[in-house]
C-alpha cells in the first residue's frame, strides 16, 4: 500500500533524450541528481537568487519552449529537460568612474539595442517574470531610471540573451543602466557618507582596540557592554 | 479633447523641445496629448521586404497598445515615426494574411483588430483650421521670415504624406497663422541626408550647406521643420558645415511646435532651446520674440 502511493507520485522526465522515472516532488535540479547526474557547472545558490540554473524545457508533442530556474522549478510530467552550463554573452567593458550617466552612454557600449524590433521573445523567456522588452525600449531611448527600476529584479541568468533575435543582450545592458543609476542618479544616503568618513578618520579605532582587548582578556565583560548596549529603534 | 501621443526615441533625447513645446501649445488649443502608455520604438525604418514581417511588430505593438486603452487615433510629432507607423499600418489593414501572421505571433497578447488611425499633429492642427490657430495667438511672430522644410518622410511617398508631396504648404500655411513670413525654398523637400549621419557626415554637411545657404540667402531667419532627425542633421551638423565651407553663415533650426509656443507666449521654459547647436534665443531677441531674461543656453 505504502509502495504504491509512492509510485504514484513518479512523473516520466526525458533528460536530454534519456526517459527517468522521478518523485514529482522534485525541482529540475533535484530530478537530475535523482536520475544520477551531477553538476559541476549551470548550478549555484540552488534558492532562485543567482541565477546559475537557467534552463529550457519542453513538453512532450507541445512546441513551445519554456523557460525556468531549474532550482525554482517542479518537474512535471512529461518534461524534456536539459541544461545550460554557460551564456558566452557580449559584456561592454568599462570603468564605471569615467562614464557619465547619460542615456548615450548605453547606446555607445552596447550599440545592438538599436537592433530592437519589439518581438517580445526576451519578455517570454524571462523565469523573473520581468518586462524585458520594455526595458530595453527604455534603454533605447537612454531612459536610465525606467530601465533600472524595470530590470532591477534580474539575476543575469541570460536567458533574454539567448533568446533575442536582434542578439541583444538586455541583461548586461541593464545591469550598465543600474550600476549608472545607482552611483550618480540615486539620491545619496547622506548619513552614510557621514559615517564612512568618520570611519577613514579613525573616530572609532580605540573604542575597537578596547574591545579588541577584551576578547582576550575579559570575555564576560564584554558580552555584559555587548547586552546592555544601547539600541536606537526606528 | 484627449487624445493618445507617441513620442518616439528622439523626443525623449535630442528632440526635448519638440516634445514640451507641442504638448504646452496643444493644450491651449484644447487637445491633451496623452503619451501612449508603454510604447516601443516606432520600427525605424519601414521595412520595404515584402515577407520581411519581424520589422513591422514594433509598429504593430504600438497600434495593440492603442486599442488596447480603447482608443481609435495615435498622434505623432517626428515625421519618421508617423510615416513608420502609418505604412505598417496600411500594411495589414490591407493584407489580412500578414495580419494574421503577425497576430499570431503576439501569443498571450491581444491581436491587432486593424481600428487606429495614424495622424500627425500638423492634420490635427489643419482639421482644426489655421484660422482658429491664428485666434489663440498672443504674441504674432511679427518680423521673423521663416524657411519651412519638410524633408521626406513628412510628404512621401504620396499615399502616406500629409500634403501635396511635390508642392506641400501645411507648414507655410501655419508659420503665416501665427504671424511670421515665409520664403519659398527650393531645397525644401530635399533630402537632410538622414541615417547618413552616422557615417557620412560631410555628405550630410554638403546637402544642409546647400538648404541652409539658400534659405538665408532669401532672407530667412531661421529654418521651421517637423522631424527631430532633419533637425539633427540641418542643427548640429552645422559644425561639420562650417568646416567645410567656410563662408557659411550659421542660422537656427526651430520645430513647428516652438514656434506655436512663442507665438502662444507661454514662456522660455517649454521651448527647450539649451540643447540647440544654433543658438535662436539672439535671434528672437532681436526680433522681441523673446524678452531678456536668464541665460537659457548651456556652455558647450
Amino acid at each position: 500500500m505504502e509502495e504504491e502511493a509512492e509510485k504514484e507520485k513518479m512523473v516520466k522526465v526525458y533528460i536530454m533524450g534519456r526517459e527517468f522515472e522521478v518523485p514529482a516532488t522534485l525541482n529540475i535540479v533535484k530530478a537530475f541528481e535523482y536520475a544520477g547526474y551531477r553538476f559541476v557547472r549551470g548550478i549555484g545558490c540552488r534558492g532562485g537568487y543567482c541565477g546559475a540554473c537557467a534552463t529550457v524545457y519542453r513538453f512532450k508533442d507541445d512546441y513551445r519552449l519554456n523557460f525556468a530556474l531549474a532550482c525554482q522549478k517542479a518537474v512535471e510530467d512529461g518534461m524534456y529537460l536539459t541544461i545550460l552550463p554557460f551564456v558566452p554573452a557580449e559584456k561592454a567593458q568599462y570603468e564605471l568612474d569615467k562614464l557619465k550617466p547619460r542615456g548615450t552612454v548605453l547606446l555607445e557600449l552596447y550599440p545592438e539595442i538599436a537592433r530592437c524590433v519589439a518581438c517580445n521573445t526576451c519578455t517570454k523567456a524571462c523565469p523573473q517574470e520581468l518586462e524585458v522588452m520594455d526595458y530595453v525600449q527604455a534603454a533605447i531611448r537612454g531612459d536610465i531610471k525606467e530601465l533600472s527600476n524595470l530590470s532591477f529584479d534580474c539575476i543575469q541568468c541570460g536567458l533574454c540573451a539567448m533568446r533575442c533575435p536582434a542578439e541583444i543582450v538586455p541583461y548586461n545592458v541593464g545591469q550598465l543602466a543600474r550600476r549608472l543609476y545607482g552611483k550618480y542618479v540615486a539620491p545619496q544616503a547622506k548619513h552614510t557618507h557621514a559615517r564612512v568618513e568618520e570611519i577613514h578618520a579613525c573616530v572609532f579605532d580605540e573604542e575597537l582596540d578596547n574591545y579588541s582587548i577584551l576578547v582576550k582578556e575579559d570575555v564576560e565583560k564584554l558580552k555584559k557592554i555587548y547586552v546592555e548596549r544601547e539600541i536606537k529603534v526606528g | 479633447m484627449k487624445i493618445p501621443y507617441f513620442p518616439g526615441c528622439s523626443l525623449k533625447t535630442i528632440g526635448e523641445g519638440f516634445e514640451k513645446s507641442a504638448i504646452a501649445s496643444a493644450a491651449i488649443l484644447d487637445f491633451e496629448l496623452e503619451e501612449l502608455p508603454r510604447w516601443v520604438c516606432c520600427g525605424t525604418v519601414s521595412s520595404l521586404t515584402t515577407d520581411d514581417l519581424m520589422h513591422h511588430l514594433a509598429p504593430i505593438r504600438n497600434l495593440i497598445r492603442v486599442e488596447d486603452i480603447k482608443e481609435t487615433q495615435l498622434v505623432t510629432l517626428c515625421s519618421v515615426c508617423y510615416s513608420t507607423l502609418k505604412r505598417s499600418n496600411a500594411l495589414v489593414k490591407n493584407d489580412p494574411e500578414k495580419l494574421k501572421t503577425m497576430n499570431q505571433f503576439m501569443d498571450k497578447e491581444n491581436e491587432y483588430q486593424g481600428s487606429v488611425k495614424v495622424l500627425h499633429f500638423l492634420e490635427l492642427l489643419r482639421e482644426m483650421g489655421f484660422d482658429k490657430i491664428k485666434e489663440k495667438v498672443k504674441k504674432p511672430l511679427r518680423g521673423l521670415t521663416l524657411s519651412p522644410y519638410y524633408g521626406c518622410l513628412l510628404v512621401r511617398p504620396k499615399e502616406f504624406g500629409i500634403d501635396n508631396p511635390e508642392d506641400p504648404t501645411i507648414l507655410q500655411e501655419l508659420t503665416k497663422a501665427l504671424g511670421a513670413d515665409v520664403i519659398d525654398n527650393p531645397y525644401q523637400l530635399k533630402c537632410c541626408g538622414s541615417y547618413h549621419t552616422v557615417d557620412k557626415p560631410n555628405l550630410v554637411a554638403d546637402l544642409g550647406y546647400k538648404i541652409l545657404t539658400y534659405a538665408r540667402n532669401s532672407g530667412a531667419d531661421a529654418l521651421v521643420l517637423s522631424c527631430p532627425l532633419c533637425a539633427f542633421n540641418l542643427d548640429n551638423r552645422q559644425r561639420e558645415i562650417k568646416r567645410q565651407y567656410p563662408d557659411f553663415v550659421e542660422i537656427p533650426i526651430l520645430y513647428f511646435t516652438q514656434l506655436m509656443a512663442l507665438a502662444f507666449d507661454l514662456g522660455e521654459e517649454k521651448l527647450g532651446f539649451d540643447i540647440h547647436y544654433v543658438d535662436p534665443v539672439p535671434l528672437l531677441k532681436e526680433k522681441q520674440l523673446l524678452i531678456d531674461s536668464l541665460p537659457l543656453i548651456k556652455e558647450k
